[in-house]
C-alpha cells in the first residue's frame, strides 16, 4: 500500500477547500469500505485522504412525514435502518441497506460513499432513483443539487467537480398508497455483487388496483445505474395486471445495455432485468396493499 | 486385523489439544512469525499467460532506498535435465525450479518473475513496480481439447507425448497418455441392452484454503538454513527445497507453523524457497506472505477437464462394460492428477468390461496442485451422472441400481489393484434406510438426487515418538501438521493402548530436526498413518512398562498383565499398579521410558460414500439451493467421531461450491478476472443447511483399529449427486461444471 497523507476535515467550507487545493489528488473518506480497499489495492491513487466524518451535516438523518428525509453523505446503513419512520417511509432503501455488505460493513458504509463511488453494480443508488432523490453538492462556487439519476457518468465518475463533494441526499416524503422495493440477483445468498439490481416504487389509487405512477431503475447492466424512463411511465394509469408489468419489464430490458465479465453475460443480464423488474414491481406493489 | 473390544477412548469426543489456543488466537501461524531484522519480501509476478522473457533489469529496483536485495531464476542453481527424486515421485528439476522462477518462459499469469526483500512490505511491493522485464508475449492456450490439437501454441519446445511406454517423436502438450483395460469392453457394450454415452466439462477449481501461503527464511552464518512455513509437510519442503536450492537435507530445518487449511494446496512449494533465496542474498531473514490473488494466480488449483463416459447395462440393470476417457489440465507443467481420476472413475462399481484412457495435457495456467481427492470429483460427475441416466431408463432405483452393482471384497478395480473389505454396499444401504431418501419431495422445481465416490487413501511414512512423564501422562512427538483434528485423532490411538484418557496425551507437531521422517498430511493417511505409528509407539511404552513393572515385583515380566491402564501380577504374588502411579516410578526401575513407532503401512483401506441432496431451482433465474444434504461414509473406525463428521461435512460443502459456483474465469488474454473471495463464489454459510454426516462403520483390515482416511472421499459424490437431482427438479441433465445460473438458463432455454 502506497503512502498517503490523511486530514480530518470539521466544516463543509474547510473540506471544499481542502479539495479544491489537492485536486485530483485528493478524495474524501466517509466509512472508507470502498476507498481503503482501493487504495490497498492500488486500484486508486491518492495522495490525501479527507475524513468528513467529524462535520455535523454529512451526518443528517433527518426524517419529516411533510417534507421528507435529509440524509448526511456519511450516514451508515445501520443508522438508516435502525430508523423506524425511514423504514416505513422508503422501504426500497432499507432493501438496499440490509444487503449492502455485511453486518459489520454496514456499520461504516454510507448510502452517500455507494454514490460517489458510482459503480453500475451499487445496490445503494437504483432505490435512490426511484424514490426521486435529489444530491445536495458543495463546492467552491455554494452549493447546487443534481437528481441522482443524472449524478454518475461512467464507472466511478460522477458530475462532482474539483473541489465539490456531496453533502446530503434528500428525499421526498412518500405519497399515500406508494411503495418501494429493491432487490438484486447474485449466484450465492451473500458476498456478491449484483449481477443485476431493480428498484421500484408505485402510487396506487385509493382502491389499490391502478397504478397512478412508477419509477424503475436499473443496477450492473449499463455505465451507470439507469432509471428506465419508458418503462416506467408506461405503468402510469395502467391497472395493476401482469400484463401491465411484463411490458414494463419489456421495456426496462431494452434500455439495458450490459457487458459479459466474470459476474454474467450479456444474454443472462438482459434476461434477469426482466425477471428482476417484474419482481421490484409485485414487491412494491404487494407492499402498498399491505399498509393498512 | 483390527481388535475387536468396546474402546475406551476410541469413538469418544475429547476436546481438541490445539482447541483453546485456536480459539483464543493464541496459536501461531506463518504471518504471525517475528524475529529481529527481519525483512518482507514480494514476488513479482507475470502479466502474461504466455510469453518469452527477454530481459530482466532490477536495477531500478534495487535503487530504491530500503530495498536489500532482489533474486531472479539467475539466482536458483542451474536445473540442467536432472529429474528430481521427491520421494513421491521423480519431477523434472528444471519444470520444479521455473515454477518457482520463471527462467526463459513465463507459462501463465501469476507466473513468478522476480522477487525482492525490502525493510517493510510497502517498499517491497513498490520496488516490484520498478522490475523492468521485457516480454516477447506467445499466443496461449487455456482449455484441453484446444491444446491437444496439433497445432496448437506449445508450452514446451521438448515435452513430448508418452503413451504407455513409448515417447512420441514430436513436441505436444499432451505429457502423457494412461490406459487401463479389463476384460473385453467391446463384447460387454455388446451384451448391454442401454448405453448411455455422454461428455461431461469441469472447471478449474481452487482448494480455497483460508490462510495464504507464507515462509520466512533465515540462513546462520553456518550456512544452517531454518525455514518457518505453513505447511501439510514439513519434510516435504525440506525435500523440494534442497532439490530447488541444490543443498544438502542436513543442512535444512523446517519448522511447521499452524496451517489455515491445505486441502492438498500446500504441499507444493512456492514462495519458500524464494524466502531463502532473499535470505541467502540479503544475509537476513526474510518474510514472504501471499495475498489471495497471488494464492488463486500463483498457486496450484485442481484442473479443469473433459471427460467422456459410456456405460452400458443389461435391462435387469447389470453393468455390462464401461468406458472412460479422461482429458485432465495440467497447467504450465505435467502432472495432473488424471492417474487418480483414471483408479477412481468406475471403482464402486463391480465391472467385467473396462477402458479408461487418461491424458495429461499442460495449458497456460498455473501448475494444478492437488486438491482432496485429487481427480475423482471431476471423474465421478462424468460416470455417476450416466448411471444415474441409466437407472432411469431402466426405471431403476438410483440407489438400487448401485447397490445390484455394488463393489465388494475380491473385486477388480481396472488399473489391477483387489478390493480387501470395503464398505461401498454399507454406505448404499445406510443412504437408503435414511429418512431423508424417503422424505416426500415432490413439490414444482424441486428435485432430489444421489451419487457415490470412491478414493483409495494412501499409507506412507510416519514417525511417533513418546515420553512418559512422571505424572502419568505422555508427550507424543510427530510429525503431520495438524489440518482437521488429527493430533487428537492420534492421541487416542495412543491413549488407548496405553489405558490412559486423551487428555493425559499432549502431542506436538514438531519440526524436521526433531522427529523421524513422516511424509504430508494428505491422501488421507495422516490418522491412518500417523495414529498406526502411535499405536506403535505406544505399544513399545506398553512392553517397557511391563519391563518396570516385573522389575518393581521382581518377577518375570510374562507374568505382568497390563489392561484398562492396570498392571498386574498374574502369578506368584498379589500386585497391583496403575499405569499413572508405575510412571512416577520409573526413576528406580531404570531411568526415562521413549517409545518410538515408524511405520509405511500398505493396507491403507478405500474409502466410499453415498450422498443425498434435495435442490430448490428457481426456474426464471437459473439459481439452485440447497435445501437438505445427507452424506453417508465409511470411516472404517472412527477414532473421534466429531472430526470424521467435520471432513465430511467439509468436502460435501466444498463440493457444493464445485458444482454450483466456483471455476476460474479468464478473459481472452488468459488472464483470471475473479481473483479474489468476491468473484470466487465459494458457498457460505448462508448457501448451505447442516450437512447431516452419517458415519458407517467397515473396519480397514490394515490397520488395528480398522481406520479408514476420511479426508478426501467426501469431495468425490456432491457435483454429480446436484446434478442428478437438478435432472429431477427441471428435467435438464447439467453436463458442465459450475451448474451455474447463466448455464442453466441457458440449458432450460431461457437464454
Amino acid at each position: 500500500m502506497r503512502d498517503f497523507s490523511y486530514i480530518a476535515a470539521n466544516t463543509i467550507p474547510e473540506a471544499v477547500a481542502l479539495l479544491d487545493e489537492k485536486g485530483e489528488s485528493a478524495r474524501i473518506l466517509a466509512g472508507g469500505t470502498d476507498l481503503i480497499v482501493q487504495v490497498r489495492e492500488a486500484r486508486r491513487d491518492v495522495d490525501w485522504i479527507i475524513d468528513i466524518k467529524s462535520i455535523p451535516e454529512v451526518n443528517a438523518l433527518d426524517y419529516n412525514a411533510d417534507t421528507g428525509l435529509t440524509l448526511g453523505a456519511a450516514a451508515e446503513c445501520y443508522k438508516i435502518y435502525a430508523d423506524d419512520a425511514v423504514c416505513n417511509a422508503y422501504p426500497g432503501l432499507i432493501d438496499a441497506t440490509k444487503i449492502i455488505g455485511g453486518t459489520a460493513i454496514q456499520g461504516r458504509a454510507a448510502v452517500g460513499g455507494n454514490l460517489c463511488n458510482a459503480s453500475p453494480a451499487a445496490d445503494g443508488i437504483p432505490p435512490l432513483i426511484v424514490l426521486n432523490a435529489t444530491c445536495v453538492i458543495a463546492g467552491p462556487n455554494g452549493e447546487r443539487e443534481v437528481p441522482v439519476e443524472q449524478f454518475c457518468t461512467a464507472p466511478g465518475q460522477t458530475v462532482l467537480k474539483n473541489g465539490e463533494m456531496l453533502v446530503s441526499i434528500k428525499i421526498p416524503a412518500p405519497e399515500s398508497n406508494s411503495s418501494s422495493f429493491y432487490l438484486r440477483f447474485i449466484p450465492r445468498n451473500e458476498m456478491d455483487i449484483a449481477v443485476v439490481g431493480a428498484g421500484a416504487s408505485v402510487v396506487l389509487d385509493d382502491a389499490k388496483q391502478t397504478i397512478v405512477s412508477a419509477r424503475i431503475a436499473l443496477a450492473a447492466v449499463a455505465p451507470t445505474p439507469l432509471y428506465a424512463e419508458e418503462a416506467s411511465a408506461l405503468l402510469a394509469g395502467q391497472e395493476v395486471s401482469d400484463e401491465a408489468i411484463d411490458a414494463a419489464a419489456e421495456a426496462a430490458k431494452a434500455i439495458a445495455r450490459p457487458i459479459s465479465d466474470m459476474r454474467g453475460t450479456v444474454e443472462q443480464r438482459t434476461h434477469l432485468v426482466g425477471v428482476l423488474t417484474r419482481r421490484a414491481l409485485n414487491g412494491a406493489i404487494e407492499r402498498v396493499r399491505e399498509a393498512t | 486385523m483390527p481388535e475387536n473390544k468396546d474402546y475406551k477412548v476410541i469413538g469418544t469426543r475429547p476436546i481438541r489439544h490445539d482447541g483453546v489456543d485456536k480459539v483464543t488466537g493464541r496459536a501461531l501461524y506463518g504471518a504471525d512469525f517475528q524475529m529481529a531484522g527481519l525483512l518482507h519480501g514480494r514476488v513479482l509476478r507475470s502479466p502474461h499467460a504466455h510469453a518469452r522473457i527477454i530481459s530482466i533489469d532490477t536495477s531500478r529496483a534495487e535503487a530504491l532506498p530500503g530495498v536489500k536485495g532482489v533474486v531472479t531464476a539467475k539466482d536458483l542453481p542451474d536445473a540442467g535435465d536432472k529429474v528430481a527424486d521427491l520421494g513421491e515421485g521423480a519431477v523434472n528439476l528444471k519444470h520444479l525450479c521455473d515454477n518457482i522462477l520463471a527462467s526463459d518462459k513465463v507459462l501463465y499469469k501469476g507466473h513468478a518473475v522476480a522477487a525482492v526483500a525490502a525493510t517493510n512490505p510497502h517498499i517491497a511491493e513498490e520496488a516490484c513496480t520498478r522490475i523492468d522485464v521485457e516480454y516477447e508475449v506467445l499466443p496461449s492456450v487455456l482449455e484441453v481439447r484446444q491444446a491437444m490439437e496439433p497445432d496448437a501454441p506449445l508450452l514446451h519446445e521438448h515435452l513430448k507425448t508418452t503413451s504407455l511406454g513409448e515417447t512420441a517423436e514430436e513436441p505436444s502438450n499432451v505429457a502423457s497418455h494412461i490406459q487401463h483395460k479389463l476384460g473385453d469392453p467391446e463384447k460387454g457394450f455388446a451384451e448391454a441392452d442401454v448405453i448411455i454415452e455422454r461428455e461431461f466439462i469441469t472447471g478449474t477449481v481452487h482448494q480455497g484454503y483460508i490462510e495464504p501461503h507464507n515462509a520466512t527464511a533465515h540462513y546462520n552464518p553456518d550456512g544452517q538454513l531454518t525455514i518457518w512455513c505453513s505447511t501439510q509437510g514439513a519434510f516435504t519442503v525440506r525435500e523440494q527445497v534442497a532439490e530447488i536450492l541444490q543443498y544438502p537435507i542436513s543442512k535444512i530445518k523446517v519448522v511447521p507453523m499452524e496451517i489455515g487449511g491445505g486441502f492438498g494446496g500446500k504441499i507444493s512449494v512456492y514462495i519458500k524457497p524464494v524466502a531463502a533465496l532473499l535470505a541467502k542474498k540479503t544475509g537476513k531473514p526474510v518474510k514472504v506472505l501471499m495475498n489471495r490473488a497471488d494464492v488463486f494466480e500463483g498457486t496450484g488449483p485442481t484442473p479443469a477437464s473433459f471427460i467422456r463416459v459410456k456405460m452400458g447395462a443389461t435391462k435387469e440393470g447389470k453393468i455390462t462394460a464401461a468406458q472412460g476417457y479422461l482429458a485432465f489440465e495440467a497447467g504450465a507443467y505435467p502432472g495432473s492428477p488424471v492417474g487418480p481420476g483414471a483408479m477412481c472413475i468406475f471403482a464402486p462399481y463391480s465391472i467385467e468390461n473396462v477402458i479408461i484412457d487418461g491424458y495429461d495435457v499442460v495449458v497456460n495456467k498455473p501448475k494444478t496442485a492437488p486438491y482432496r481427492a485429487p481427480g475423482a470429483p471431476n471423474a465421478a460427475f462424468g460416470s455417476e451422472t450416466v448411471l444415474d441416466e441409466i437407472a432411469e431408463h431402466l426405471k431403476i432405483d438410483p440407489l438400487e441400481i448401485r447397490l445390484m452393482n455394488g463393489a465388494k471384497e475380491g473385486d477388480r478395480r481396472a488399473d489391477g489393484p483387489v478390493h480387501p473389505r470395503i464398505g461401498f454396499i454399507e454406505t448404499v444401504e445406510a443412504a437408503k434406510a435414511h429418512p431423508h431418501y424417503t422424505a416426500p419431495n415432490g413439490k414444482k422445481h424441486h428435485g432430489r438426487g444421489v451419487a457415490s465416490g470412491y478414493w483409495f487413501n494412501i499409507g506412507l511414512e510416519s514417525s511417533v515418538t513418546i515420553n512418559v512423564n512422571a505424572d502419568g501422562t505422555i508427550n507424543l512427538v510427530e510429525g503431520s501438521t495438524d489440518i482437521g483434528g488429527t493430533r487428537a485423532s492420534i492421541a487416542m490411538q495412543a491413549a488407548e493402548v496405553l489405558g490412559i484418557p486423551a487428555e493425559s496425551v499432549n502431542p506436538s507437531v514438531v519440526d524436521t530436526n526433531s522427529v523421524g521422517y513422516t511424509a504430508v498430511t494428505g491422501g488421507s493417511r495422516t490418522t491412518y498413518a500417523t495414529g498406526y505409528a502411535a499405536y506403535e509407539a505406544a505399544q513399545e511404552v506398553k512392553r517397557k512398562m511391563i519391563t518396570r513393572a516385573a522389575k518393581l515385583w521382581e518377577v518375570d515380566e510374562a507374568n505382568v498383565q497390563f489392561a484398562d491402564g492396570e498392571f498386574s501380577c498374574i502369578n506368584g504374588k498379589e500386585a497391583q499398579i496403575s499405569f499413572r502411579d508405575l510412571c512416577a516410578r520409573l526413576g528406580e526401575t531404570g531411568g526415562p521410558v521413549v517409545g518410538s513407532g515408524t511405520v509405511n503401512p500398505g493396507g491403507a483401506g478405500g474409502a466410499y460414500a453415498t450422498h443425498v441432496v434435495d435442490v430448490v431451482v428457481d426456474e426464471e433465474t437459473g439459481k439452485v439451493d440447497i435445501l437438505r444434504y445427507t452424506a453417508v461414509q465409511d470411516a472404517g473406525k472412527a477414532i473421534h467421531p466429531s472430526y470424521v463428521e467435520g471432513q465430511i461435512q467439509g468436502g460435501a460443502v466444498q463440493g457444493i461450491g464445485w458444482a454450483l459456483n466456483e471455476e476460474y474465469i479468464y478473459n481472452a488474454e488468459g488472464e483470471m478476472t475473479n481473483a479474489s473471495f468476491l468473484d470466487y463464489r465459494m458457498p457460505t454459510c448462508l448457501d448451505l443447511p447442516m450437512i447431516d454426516a452419517v458415519i458407517v462403520e467397515v473396519p480397514n483390515p490394515g490397520h488395528p483399529y480398522g481406520v479408514r482416511g476420511v479426508g478426501e472421499v467426501p469431495i468425490v459424490p456432491p457435483m454429480a449427486a446436484i446434478a442428478n437431482a437438478i435432472y429431477d427438479a427441471i428435467g435438464v441433465r447439467m453436463t458442465e461444471l459450475p451448474m451455474s445460473p447463466d448455464r442453466l438458463l441457458k440449458a432450460m432455454g431461457k437464454i
